[in-house]
């Protein structure tokens, strides 16, 4: 405080609430300059405190406690009245309040705007690959596709198979052609040789009039690296082991 | 509403943290803790029972609607409650409204005044070091205070200088700081 002694009496004296008029506009315009001062101000408040503990009169009657806790339940969190010396802001922070508002909203609609537009241009982006998905499948397996099995010259046609298996996926495409027709109250049944264990089971098929005939994603356990594949002829209901002779069969690249 | 109970010796902060979440027996516990101390000040300031009561309630009833006024790292809370109740019951006094800037009441007190313990530690203290005070400048100190006398109101009342009454008060302020310093 040393140098500011001129307002050393007039902090104490500010700190208590006694002091008005010129010289307290005097002691505020230098308060919002001297950080010292400042700092005293507050410690002579602290002082002051102490005197409230001075007193030692009788204890409250039990009725003001029930009085309280009743006002209290009056007043459940978040409906409480605000502050009375805020409420004659009230208006003017009710438009700022406003203001932030509308500038929030403004920023979170122009984010739902982008967001909206990027989910537009994704789905239609997935709506075209799955378009191209299902003309493939439907013109794989469309019932009335022309299919041509390409051989060379002056070969005569003979019964052939394609397989496209994706094991991550256990995705399998099967197509045959030229296919003769499976003997009566039986059917060709498509096989999975893994690359160790038993043959599984991968559909069973009976070919068109034309010898042709498709298997789309069959049942099939997950991740089983393919060997290759094989058809025999079973019971049109399938069966679990392949009944020898392996009429058809092909290794993968 | 949460109807969670405060665990009994919880420190004062954490009691005003579940004030801020809407515990209502935090004011409660609060209330047990301080009440005397808000009651006793505002009934010397107004001397009259009833208007205390009303102050008292409207102390804690502020507590409840506005917890973050208190900031627990920059004091204790029983000397801010008695501040806050001094300040409203010498607005009482003298018949305005509430003017006493609640945010503005920082007070770094030192003692802990959490236990009842401290709390008789520091009164018996505090009325140690007035009694040995020169009669005239407790005086001043206690009209300043509980009557929320100006300096020139006291000098007019006492009939003493304007310079004496002003040194009076701050060297009474600062034997109450050196004494809780020690």
């Amino acid at each position: 405080m040393s140098g500011h002694e001129q307002f050393a009496e007039d902090l104490a004296l500010l700190a208590l609430g006694s002091l008005g008029g010129d010289e307290r506009l005097a002691l505020e315009k230098h308060l919002r300059e001297c950080a010292a001062c400042r700092r005293e101000l507050e410690s002579l408040r602290g002082d002051m405190a102490l005197l409230s503990f001075s007193t030692g009169g009788p204890k409250p009657p039990a009725r003001s406690r029930e009085r309280l806790m009743a006002a209290i339940a009056r007043e459940p969190r978040g409906s409480a009245a605000p502050a009375k010396r805020w409420w004659m802001l009230a208006p003017s922070l009710a438009v700022a309040a406003l203001m932030l508002v509308i500038v929030l909203l403004m920023k979170q609609n122009s984010a739902l705007r982008q967001q909206v537009a990027r989910m537009d241009y994704d789905a239609a982006a997935q709506h075209v690959e799955l378009r191209r998905a299902r003309e493939v499948v439907s013109t794989l397996t469309a019932s009335d596709a022309m299919r041509v099995t390409l051989v060379a010259a002056k070969t005569p046609p003979q019964p052939q198979g394609k397989a496209i298996y994706v094991r991550d996926r256990s995705n399998l495409i099967f197509i045959a052609s030229n296919m003769p027709a499976a003997p009566p109250e039986k059917a060709y049944e498509l096989w999975l040789i893994p690359a160790s264990g038993a043959p599984i089971p991968a559909g069973v098929f009976k070919p068109d009039a034309h010898g042709s005939a498709t298997v789309v994603n069959p049942p099939l356990p997950g991740g089983v690296e393919a060997k290759a594949f094989a058809i025999t002829i079973e019971p049109e209901a399938g069966s679990a082991t392949p009944t020898m002779p392996i009429v058809m069969v092909g290794a993968g690249e | 509403m949460s109807p969670t109970e405060p665990r009994a010796g919880l420190s004062d902060a954490a009691l005003v943290a579940a004030i801020r979440s809407g515990t209502e027996s935090a004011v409660a516990e609060l209330y047990d803790r301080y009440s005397a101390v808000v009651y006793s000040v505002s009934l010397r300031v107004l001397g009259d029972t009833g208007a205390a009561e009303d102050v008292l309630q409207e102390v804690f009833l502020q507590l409840w609607r506005n917890p973050d006024l208190f900031d627990s790292s920059r004091g204790n809370l029983a000397p801010w409650l008695a501040v806050i109740a001094r300040n409203r019951s010498i607005d009482v006094l003298r018949k305005r409204r509430p003017e006493s800037d609640v945010e503005g009441v920082l007070l770094p007190v030192e003692p802990d005044m959490a236990g009842d313990a401290d709390r008789a530690m520091a009164m018996t203290k505090v009325r140690t070091v007035l009694g040995g005070m020169p009669e005239a400048q407790r005086s001043a100190l206690e009209m300043a205070y509980f009557e929320g006398l100006s300096h020139s109101e006291i000098s007019e009342k006492t009939g003493e200088p304007l310079g004496t009454v002003k040194t009076r008060i701050r060297s009474g302020l600062l034997t109450l700081r050196k004494a809780f310093e020690t």
